[in-house]
């Protein structure tokens, strides 16, 4: 080995060691933090093991709910907005303005205001709908008016000249977007509802506002009962912080696997 | 080139417009562009520019940029929609409609036209979600609803032609920019064309790449494809057109063969921009 080759295994292993030393402690201060948390949770409060193993069980019961609630809404979301996205597209003045003034009206509103119109606002002109059913649709038509500019975004993103291309064959427009446009777009919108639906598990917790038993509500319920909130908050914050997690771990697998596909096969042609 | 008469079916033939040697005798042409003109906003891009492409014949399109070339091959097939003038192609004609007042028919005959006239652009501009194959068989599959084997059959034997068989699975972003062109001429080709249009092909290629695709081209044009070539490459215009039409200001100057055209212009816009590839060493 010359002399110029252990130099260069010296450098790297240097850059390895600091690299590893960097993580061990990005890892160490984490731990630290969760220990001090805990400590504080410890030490300040009565943490009272009997009130904690009867609280945590029953809201750990709103999980399926909180689950359900944000699948439907991101799916009806997803649905608005691929109708909305090829509305905002559409060279038809009526079709363009009328998706134009739902993304304006229901990002320009806030969700809590929406969620309440449906629950409360609503039955004084005799329509009442299910809670459920008011969670999902306030849900899902706010998402779906922030995703619709994403899926916009998505469409455009498609360089020009795979129209062209398209259409320089003999397609005609609606083919050249089924086939060939649409599917390009796909792949850039997909982290974008993955990315929405963990948003979605949070944003969720207003369903609560509508007496829906999901995991905010539990907590705030059996906490109130026994002027225990402090608890039953922190036991649903760690919930959804761990919903979170999960979730954005399975967001992550997906989208790698998307993106493995993209290095074979996007780049521009 | 002006045009001789305002009536869009009368087609001007240039004096130097002559159907080339491989081209049989009483043939009709397969491609009329008369009077095209562009106009965007202010801007006078194409000032009534016409061309004439017999069965067989190569013709290739010079001018610096900007001179309207690129504009005037994308008026063929109308990716760019002319303001006046009227194309025909193997016996579909299409007028410039500048305000939009024909309907659903001219779309119709529009679509007839780019079937029969293949584009292969600067950019490649593949389909990346499909394979090599994919990209060749869509719009037969699709617009032409011929049964898959049958357009693959005919994609390997054009695949085959530019030398890419063995990719046939693969996706573009695994091949080089030279195989990538090659994939489109396929692509344009399995469609069966009856007139190949070639926007500067190699001008977005790394120059050791360029020499792949002038070759296939030039191997098309000797086996009497009819094309049209928007290009800078001298050397492939001299030895593989038939025709030359030097374009200057949305208008052509000069048009003849290419040992008139690139040896011996007469238009003095034609020596001035010669003369400037002579200065860089490109002789011809």
């Amino acid at each position: 080995m010359s002399d110029e080759q252990r130099l260069a295994l010296a450098v790297a292993d240097a850059q390895a060691s600091r690299a590893k030393a960097w993580s061990r402690r990005f890892r160490l201060t984490w731990g630290a933090v969760v220990a001090l948390l805990l400590i504080f949770i410890a030490t300040s409060l009565n943490v009272e093991l009997d009130f904690m193993t009867s609280a945590t069980p029953f809201i750990l019961g709103g999980i399926g709910l909180t689950i359900l609630v944000s699948a439907a809404s991101i799916t009806l979301a997803t649905l608005l907005a691929t109708v909305g996205a090829l509305g905002r597209l559409s060279g038809n003045a009526v079709i363009n303005g009328t998706a134009s003034f739902y993304v304006s009206f229901f990002r320009g509103t806030p969700l809590i205001l929406q969620l309440l119109f449906w629950y409360l606002a609503l039955p004084q002109v005799r329509i009442v709908l299910d809670p459920i059913l008011c969670a999902i649709v306030a849900l899902g038509m706010n998402y779906g008016a922030y995703m619709t500019e994403i899926f916009r975004a998505g469409v455009q993103a498609v360089p020009l000249g795979q129209h062209e291309a398209a259409v320089a064959l003999g397609m005609s427009g609606r083919t050249a977007f089924l086939r060939i446009i649409a599917p390009q777009a796909f792949r850039i919108i997909v982290p974008a509802i993955g990315n929405d639906f963990v948003a979605m598990l949070k944003d969720s917790a207003l369903a609560s506002t509508v007496s829906l038993h999901e995991i905010l509500w539990r907590a705030q319920n059996i906490g109130a009962q026994k002027f225990k909130t402090l608890q039953t908050f922190m036991i649903a914050a760690m919930v959804y912080w761990v919903l979170t997690i999960v979730f954005t771990a399975l967001q992550n697998r997906i989208e790698s696997r998307l993106s493995a596909g993209d290095r074979n096969k996007t780049v521009r042609g | 080139m002006k045009s001789l008469s305002n009536t869009p079916n009368a087609h001007p033939l240039h004096p130097a417009e002559k159907p080339g040697i491989l081209v049989k005798p009483g043939a009709e042409p397969v491609l009329k562009a008369t009077n095209i003109t562009k106009w965007y906003g202010e801007n006078h891009v194409l000032r009534g520019a016409s061309i004439t492409v017999w069965p067989g014949e190569t013709v290739c399109i010079l001018g610096r940029s900007g001179s309207g070339k690129s504009t005037f091959l994308r008026s063929l097939n109308f990716l760019e929609d002319p303001t006046d003038g009227t194309v025909e192609i193997d016996g579909v004609i299409v007028g410039a409609d500048p305000f939009h007042k024909e309907g659903s028919e001219r779309q119709e005959r529009i679509r007839e036209v780019r079937m029969r006239a293949g584009m292969v652009f600067q950019e490649f501009n593949l389909f990346p979600h499909l394979s090599v194959i994919e990209n060749c068989i869509e719009a037969p599959v699709h617009v032409k609803k011929m049964d898959r084997k049958e357009a693959e059959a005919i994609a390997e034997k054009y695949l085959a032609k530019v030398g890419l068989l063995e990719k046939r699975d693969e996706y573009p972003s695994r091949l080089s920019g030279g195989q990538r062109q090659r994939v489109a001429i396929a692509r344009a080709l399995t469609m069966q064309p009856k007139v190949l249009l070639f926007d500067e092909p190699t001008s977005a290629l790394d120059p050791t790449l360029v020499g792949e695709v002038l070759k296939v081209m030039a191997d098309l044009a000797h086996e009497g494809r009819t094309m049209i070539v928007v290009t800078h490459e001298m050397d492939f215009a001299h030895e593989a057109a038939d025709r030359v039409y030097y374009m200057d200001q949305g208008e052509f100057a000069e048009v003849g063969p290419p040992e008139q055209v690139i040896d011996a212009p007469k238009d003095p816009r034609t020596k001035e921009f010669l003369s400037r590839f002579r200065t860089l060493g490109a002789k011809k």
